[in-house]
Formats: structure tokens, sequence, C-alpha cells
């Protein structure tokens, strides 16, 4: 533990004066503030701030994540050259990363709510839209190490973060709702809510809607969910299933970092 | 005393290493030779973890070392190419790794001035050139005072007068009786450090043994020519 705290901070003495990190910010800073100055309705703002993020902080996460593995190669070296045992660098290489994002977007989001001048009564949309940002953060820097240390070539990789990216918030739901407008007039709703949980980036889009009941706003996904599960029920599973998609990436990586050639 | 007992390594169908069995003694300062892709660089990495052997074991001191990581403590190892984070800076770099190996900051200033690095330390590593990189290596290999020291190519990215006296420095480590292991495409650093020879060829050993032993045996008085001619006798 110790060990792994001594690596997060060497990390975040690297990336906190990375430039790409205060960009990221500063997007979120001017978008938050923004949206929140010209909305009045938190709920509105928060909405279209979480469709925002759905979009972004994936792509981000998993871009940001491939190439610091593949840049870090070296470095990864160096420090397995110590005596120091592989799972620790790994959870400390992982943490590392991730902490500058999610403290990125976080600072953001609260700077850019506070100066919009913001009523207090109206943070828990924000909150709501926190959590998805930090669980999309966590989710997708998970799968970009599974990838970065699956695959040796970094075109091929950087490739396949993006196709992957790209198959998550836009392929997917075109190819669902295609599916289920040609097969209307059969039985496909457990198919449909079977479908909804294979996609990270839907069952955030679900868990903030079920919180706020608004499903018609967020297409047919979440129309679905809210129907089967009914609102309690959807939070606890659609919370359930974020948590799966980020353990299960993260052991992935893990069992191939541990395994490694370097 | 390191040993490796019956090393085998494949990366997909290629053999890279082929039951390798040898031993790095104690004061002596062992090269392993050989032409591009015959395993030297993967003979190292296996030594320090960072590859995994498929069979075979490692043995320090007669205790088996696979899978574990403390016996690093007493490892101190330059790279062939040398990479940190490039938002720190060069004492940062310093202060991180003995953090890992839970020491207090190591600052040698002999050390330092003889590989011309006290200049950089309060310079950012994105900003400094390749050679100045290997003197940090360098640094961090020799610093800790290790038991075991591996220089892989050492000298390739250095100019001549750090060179001249990293070479004085090796040879002193050697003195205090450490174990050294190098590799070097220069054959005359090789012969000018060198106790003992490693020679490989696609993976297997062709010769291990002195560079005394080597010389007179070949018949030739430099070791380019040695290592040359067992080239030839070996592919034919």
């Amino acid at each position: 533990m110790k060990l792994i705290s001594k690596l997060i901070k060497f990390e975040l003495q690297n990336s906190i004066r990375s430039k790409w990190i205060i960009v990221y910010s500063l997007i979120f800073f001017v978008l938050t503030f923004l949206l929140f100055s010209f909305e009045t309705d938190s709920a509105k703002a928060s909405l279209t701030l979480t469709n925002l993020i759905l979009i972004v902080i994936p792509l981000v996460s998993i871009i940001f994540g491939v190439m610091f593995v593949y840049n870090s190669i070296e470095y990864v070296q160096l420090v397995l050259c110590q005596p120091i045992d592989r799972k620790s660098l790994f959870i400390g290489l992982y943490l590392g990363n991730t902490f500058p994002l999610i403290f990125g977007f976080v600072l953001s989001i609260i700077l850019g709510t506070l100066f919009s001048g913001i009523l207090l009564s109206s943070l828990k949309p924000i909150l709501i839209t926190l959590l998805i940002g930090i669980f999309l953060t966590l989710i997708f820097t998970a799968i970009s190490f599974w990838i970065g240390f699956r695959i040796i070539d970094k075109a091929k990789g950087l490739g396949t973060a993006i196709i992957l990216w790209f198959s998550f918030a836009v392929l997917y739901d075109g190819i669902l709702l295609l599916i289920i407008y040609s097969f209307r007039e059969y039985p496909i709703e457990n198919f449909a809510l079977a479908a909804c949980l294979i996609n990270p980036i839907d069952l955030a889009r679900v868990f903030f809607i079920l919180d706020f009941n608004i499903a018609a706003l967020m297409g047919y996904t979440g129309a679905v969910f809210n129907k089967f599960f009914g609102s309690s029920l959807g939070i606890i599973v659609s919370f359930s299933m974020l948590v799966v998609w980020f353990i299960i990436p993260f052991l992935f990586g893990m069992r191939r970092f541990l395994k490694k050639d370097f | 005393m390191l040993k490796l007992d019956d090393i085998s390594k494949k990366f997909g169908k290629i053999t890279v290493l082929n039951k390798i069995t040898t031993d790095f003694e104690k004061g002596r300062i062992t090269s392993i030779v050989g032409p591009n892709g015959s395993g030297k660089t993967t003979i190292i990495k296996t030594i320090l973890g960072l590859v995994k052997p498929d069979s075979g074991q490692i043995l320090i001191n007669n205790q088996q070392i696979n899978g574990s990581h403390q016996y690093r403590q007493n490892i101190g190892y330059m790279p062939q190419l040398s990479n940190f984070p490039e938002n720190l800076k060069v004492y940062e770099v310093i202060n991180m790794v003995s953090d890992l190996r839970g020491l207090k900051p190591q600052i040698d200033e002999k050390l330092l001035n003889s590989i011309k690095l006290n200049a950089e330390l309060n310079k950012g590593i994105k900003t400094l050139s390749g050679g100045n990189k290997q003197k940090l290596s360098a640094y961090l290999a020799l610093v800790f005072n290790p038991s075991f020291i591996i220089l892989d190519e050492p000298t390739a990215g250095l100019d001549p007068v750090v060179s001249c006296s990293f070479k004085k420095r090796i040879l002193k480590e050697r003195e205090s009786g450490k174990t050294i292991i190098l590799t070097s495409h220069i054959m005359s650093e090789i012969e000018e450090l060198s106790d003992n020879i490693i020679f490989l060829l696609e993976g297997r050993i062709v010769y291990s043994g002195s560079l005394e032993f080597l010389l007179a045996s070949s018949g030739e008085d430099s070791l380019e020519v040695a290592v040359a001619n067992m080239m030839d006798r070996s592919e034919e």
C-alpha cells in the first residue's frame, strides 16, 4: 500500500504539470460555467453536460490511457528494475493515471457551477453527473490499460481504442435501435434489456435517466430500462453493472501486466 | 554469485534463449557478446525479471529468484535506452527511485561529477538530450551501491570524456567485489573491461570462459577477429 501511494505521488507529480490535463480541465470548466449560466434549471443543464460527458470522457480516458501505456514502457522497465512487485506497480500506474483526470474533471465542474452562481438546493443533478464522469474515467482507463498492455503495436492499440470508443459511443445505440425497429413485432424486450447492460456508456446514461425519471429525453435504451426495472431496482442494477464494467477490464489488464515481457 | 540454469525463452515461434546455463562470478566483469538478435538483452531482462523465462531457474547465492522482486534491491541496471517521466526534473527522478527503494534521496557528488551530471540536476527530463538521459541512467545504476551491476550498451550514447570516466568507475566497482554484466558491440571496450566472455549465437552459448583463453585458443590478438572467426565457424 505504501509503495502504491509512492507511485501515485510520482505519477501525480508528473501528470499535474502536463498541459493536456490543464486543457482537459479548462474545457470542462468553460462548458459547465456557460451551461449553468445560461440555463436556470440545473437538471436541464446537468442533462446537457451529462450528454457531453458521455462522449468526451470515454474518448479522452481511453486515448490518454493508451498513449500513457505506450509512452511509459521504458519508465515501467525502470520501475520494474527496482525491488517492486508488478501488482503494486500496475495499481500505482492505473491510479496515478486516473486521479489527475478525475481531479481535473471534478474540480472544473465544481468551480464552473460555483462561478455560475447555482443554488445549493439544486446540487443533486450535478453530483450524479460527477459520479458518472468518475465512473466513465475509471472504466475507460481500465479498458485502455488492458488494450495497451495486450497489443504491442502502438498504431494497432490506438486504432482499437478509437474503434472501441466509437462502437460504444455512437454505433451501439444506432445498431440497437435498428434491430429493435426491424423486429418490433416480436417480443424482444429481454434482448433489449440485456443489450443495455453490454455498453458502459448506455449504462451511465440509464443511471442518470433513472435518477431523474426523464427517460423520454434520453432515447430508447433508457426507456426500456425504466419500463422493466422501475426506478430504484434500475439504479441498483445499472450501478452494479458499472462496477462490473470497471472490475473486469481492470483485472484483465492486471493479469496481462503480470505476465507481460517488457 | 549469479547463476542461470537451463533458461529457455520463446517469443512466439522464435526461440530467443535456448537452454542457457552459465555463471556470473563475483568481482569479475562478464561481457555478453553476439550479433544483433542473438539474445543478449533478453538474458539481461530475464535476470531482472522483465522477461519471464519459459523454463529454467535463476539463482543468486544458490537461492532461486524467479518470480520474487526483493532481490532487485541488490541490482543496478543501465538499459540501452532510457526514458523517465518527462515532466519531472532530474533530481526528482533520483528522489523517486531512491524512495521506491525505501531510501533517502541519494546524492553522490563524486559520482555526479565523474559523469558530469551535476549541472543537469534541476533540468526537466523533457529538455535533456539522449546522452544526458543515459548519464542519469548510469547514475541510478551505480548510486545505490548494488552487488550486481548490469549494463546494456552503456557507452553508446555517452561522449568520450564521460565514457572514459564511466569505464574507470566500472573497473573500480569490480575491484570492490561487484558482479558486473556488460553487453556492447564495441569490441575494444569489451577487451578493455572484461574478464569473462559469453558468446551468444541464436540464443545458444557458443563460448563461455575467460577473455585470455578465448584469445589464446583462437590464436588472434584482437577480440574482434577472434569473435568474427567464431561466428564464421558456427555458421559453417
